[in-house]
């Protein structure tokens, strides 16, 4: 029986008001800076894709689906200090769900969204069911074997009828209902950020409330989170779940965005990108996943651009090396992230002020 | 200049400090004890010497600076330390341990003379040598503490609780033999130790540690007079 | 039964490297209680660069032992220049590092060598083991350079004083260091010693299928599979298990999943290994007093 953590007069929250809430910058508030950085923030991604190219919306879009799988594994790993190296997986199941209803049953794709969620949910939750009773190291090494044995599994002869073996699955490209004012890119564009809007709503509330507050003594202090009445074993499948949920939508959203799927894009790399969009966004920081989902997509831009003008073609493939380098600084230098860096340097002006 | 001084002793845990400034010396020969209950630093004294904590102040040992030096190169110096709970290298053979504890001297001859100085002093360990070390009694383990802490020819030995967990005949000769070392090999002592009487009848001086500081100094004899220490240390 | 035969001896061959493999991360396991998840991109870029002096005319006899020091080398700088400064951070930061090591190496490899595949000679001749074709003399050699290594390996542990200091330092460092024992610098040995092994893993495995900067995931992972199977707490015991899971994974996929589904065997092979008896068949339950 979960005992009531909320009504406990000892301590109403478990996370702290943050001391920093007091700061004016020019007069306001930083609770209220924050909501007009967020308004901002929201009016600029809806107005950018009319001023920009069909390919940037799309690479836009591709960072959003990022930043929500990225959200996915910081539920799991930031908030529940569980490690995955394994959500590539997760992404592909729910990608192929997705692009399985869409080929074989003629599903709209909007349709196929909440399956393909609910596939990943109960997929994570029996992988966690086994899981939660391996700490750590474990843990990390059970997934990464889930990441690696992945793109096998997907071209496995026995169902190729439905996953199109090694080959994968084409997909039509959903055109927009209204042609003139909004383009085929435009239109997943939105409906890509809506769902990331909703997913990222319901995350900061999952964190925020009871729910998240055990998740986070879990990590904290497994033990100690048990003497209060958490039930870990529930608490830690669940996570499990939820966690693969956000990222299965997403693999499905870049199902739908790119229109093909198969088995080799869903490898052991790919969950090296959802790690390093974590670790460089910010661990257990929910804006930070938008950081990341937005980093992960740059470097190889970057990388490619170096390229082009080194005229090494190859120079695309030290993305990874890139990646590698960033993971590493931001450990030594900064290892709370993106995320907590701002908070460090919000930190500090709070402190002057 | 003492061979061991100490001034100014400050030690850190994490943000919490448990050594408040502390000032003791040592003279080569002597063997020195440090009482104090739980959590009075005695430990945490030990380990600053061996640079296992975070520390500040000063430590010299035969004119060195031991602030701020590894745990390795301390011990090179000819400190030996015999840790609290043995620190036994359970999976190994009592010889081996041994051996380990010569891992600094050079020379096979250097060795072997060692190992069976150590051997001379309990026979037991001997008969045990290859025994493995995590199967010895509590009192064996002890010795072999002690002798491994021996085999690396040390001037100085810090004792952490010798005595914890042992039974009281085994004690006393543990002490017995500590004395013949300290005469014999000319190792000094500094000792930590909970049991006040024993350690009081084995050293020449003391200190009272209480939270971090020294609270009482002086010889055996006037420590053991006072008042106020024998009704709360000494039990009479 | 012929089939059988060959099966399992072509098992124990491919074992033969999982068990390289396996002993390199269990090394590195008892000096840091850490997964090395790079190892197997490590062990691809020594193969690489063995690959490289061959290319400058290099015969093989030299190459190989200059490979395996370098790479011995590599491994000690590694440890100290990276793993040095966040020794004492939390699991994860070290679980960071090594993935990003895996994607450095992965992709410098890459892009210094590009991915197309390399044939990679053998040291041993081509011709049939006894005349028959049961095992062919490449792969028998595996199997031979993989026990000298371990009888190698042995004997330094038990035999010489670094060795015993090495034990020491992994079993209980605060001990080591009261005895004069370096401990820093027995973690960069047991590195160097991971690495080297590692490169002896690439390349004996490389002439068989092909020298590519992806060909050691999936042996990282069987290697993985050995280590766990064995016990994490024993060098013998990872040997063991490597040969094991070799056995184990070819006669699976010639009688009973197929050739496809041999990643994932591995896969329930370590979760279920994991849930069932996390030592191993060889090693020892850590008990962790809360």
């Amino acid at each position: 029986m979960v005992a009531d953590v909320n009504t406990s007069s000892a301590g109403r929250r478990a996370i702290p008001e943050n001391p920093a809430n007091n700061l004016a910058i020019a007069g306001i508030r930083l609770p209220v800076w924050n909501k007009i950085l967020i308004a901002i923030l929201l009016v600029v991604a809806v107005i950018a894709p009319f001023f920009l190219e069909d390919f940037d919306v799309f690479q836009m879009t591709y960072a959003l689906v990022f930043a929500m799988a990225i959200l996915g594994l910081n539920l799991l790993t930031g908030f529940n200090g569980q490690f995955s190296l394994g959500h590539s997986a997760f992404f592909g199941i729910g990608a192929y769900t997705t692009a399985m209803m869409m080929a074989h049953w003629e599903v709209a794709f909007y349709w196929t969204i909440i399956p393909a969620g609910i596939v990943c949910l109960v997929a994570g939750f029996l992988f966690g069911l086994p899981a939660l009773r391996l700490e750590g190291l474990y843990l990390a090494l059970a997934t990464f074997a889930l990441a690696t044995a992945m793109p096998q599994i997907l071209k496995y002869h026995a169902w190729e009828d439905l996953t199109g073996g090694v080959q994968g699955l084409d997909l039509d490209k959903p055109e927009s209902p209204f042609p003139d004012t909004l383009s085929d890119d435009q239109y997943l564009y939105f409906i890509v950020l809506v769902v990331a809007i909703i997913l990222f709503i319901c995350a900061w509330n999952l964190v925020r409330g009871r729910t998240g507050r055990a998740m986070i003594a879990i990590r904290d202090n497994p033990i100690a989170a048990q003497t209060m009445g958490v039930n870990n074993a529930v608490y830690k499948s669940l996570t499990f779940g939820v966690s693969a949920l956000y990222t299965g939508i997403a693999g499905s959203m870049s199902a739908i965005i790119i229109q093909f799927v198969a088995p080799d894009s869903f490898t052991f790399l790919l969950a090296v990108t959802f790690l390093v969009g974590l670790v460089v966004g910010g661990v257990a920081s929910i804006p930070g996943a938008i950081f990341g989902g937005f980093f992960v997509l740059l470097i190889p831009n970057i990388s490619e651009a170096v390229a082009d003008m080194t005229g090494r073609t190859d120079a695309k493939g030290l993305s990874w090396a890139v990646y590698g380098l960033f993971l590493i600084i931001t450990v030594y230098v900064m290892p709370s992230g993106a995320a907590g860096l701002v908070r460090l340097l919000v930190g500090k002006l709070a402190r002057r002020g | 200049m003492a061979f061991l001084e100490v001034k100014g002793l400050e030690a850190f845990y994490g943000h919490t400090q448990a050594l408040h400034g502390l000032d003791f010396e040592l003279e080569e020969g002597g063997i020195t004890t440090i009482l104090g209950a739980n959590g009075a630093g005695k430990t945490t004294t030990l380990r600053s010497i061996c640079g296992m904590v975070r520390n500040n102040g000063s430590i010299t040992f035969d004119g060195n600076s031991l602030i701020g030096k590894a745990t390795e190169n301390i011990v090179r110096l000819g400190i030996a330390h015999v840790p609290e709970g043995r620190g036994t290298f359970v999976r190994i053979t009592t010889e081996e341990n041994l051996r380990l504890g010569a891992y600094t001297i050079k020379g096979a001859k250097n060795i072997a003379d060692a190992m069976d100085r150590v051997y001379n002093y309990s026979p037991r360990l001997k008969e045990r040598r290859n025994q493995q070390a995590g199967t010895l009694s509590g009192g064996e383990q002890q010795m072999l503490a002690v002798g491994r802490a021996l085999m690396l020819r040390p001037r100085l030995m810090l004792l952490d609780e010798p005595s914890f967990g042992l039974a009281p005949l085994i004690v006393k000769e543990l002490f017995e033999i500590l004395r013949s070392i300290n005469n014999d090999e000319k190792v000094s002592m500094l000792l930590v130790e909970q049991n006040a009487t024993l350690a009081l009848n084995l050293a020449d001086h003391a200190y009272l540690l209480e939270t971090g500081r020294v609270v009482m100094s002086g010889t055996s004899e006037d420590i053991s007079s006072d008042e106020a220490v024998r009704q709360s240390y000494l039990g009479y | 039964m012929e089939y059988f035969l060959q099966q399992t001896l072509s098992g124990l061959a491919n074992g033969a490297i999982y068990a390289c493999v396996a002993l390199a991360v269990v090394m590195i396991y008892q000096a840091i209680d850490h997964f090395n998840f790079a190892q197997g991109e490590m062990a691809m870029f020594s193969t690489f660069i063995a690959w490289q002096m061959m290319q400058w005319g290099m015969p093989f006899w030299l190459v190989f032992p200059v490979c395996v020091v370098i790479s011995f080398a590599g491994g000690v700088v590694i440890e100290r220049v990276i793993f040095g400064p966040i020794h004492n951070a939390p699991v994860l930061s070290h679980v960071i590092v090594f993935i990003a090591l895996f994607s450095i190496f992965n992709s410098l490899a890459g892009f210094i060598w590009e991915f197309t595949i390399k044939p990679f000679p053998s040291p041993f001749p081509e011709k049939d083991v006894l005349g028959t074709n049961l095992i062919a003399m490449h792969e028998l050699g595996m199997i031979g350079i993989t026990l000298v290594m371990l009888v190698m390996i042995y004997l330094f542990f038990r035999f010489t004083p670094i060795g015993l200091a090495m034990r020491a330092a992994a079993a209980n460092p605060v001990s080591a260091r009261l005895v004069g024992i370096s401990v820093k610098w027995m973690l960069s040995l047991g590195w160097g010693l991971a690495a080297a092994i590692g490169a002896v893993a690439g390349m004996l495995i490389a002439p068989m299928v092909y020298l590519e900067p992806n060909m050691m995931l999936g042996i990282l992972l069987y290697g993985f599979a050995g280590a766990v199977v064995g016990g994490l707490t024993s060098p013998g015991g990872a040997v063991a298990g490597g040969f094991l899971v070799g056995v184990a994974e070819n006669l699976a996929g010639a009688y009973v999943i197929g050739s496809e589904l041999k990643l994932t065997f591995a896969l329930v092979l370590i979760v279920g290994v994991l849930l069932l008896r996390p030592a191993g068949l060889f090693g020892r339950v850590v008990v962790n007093r809360v």
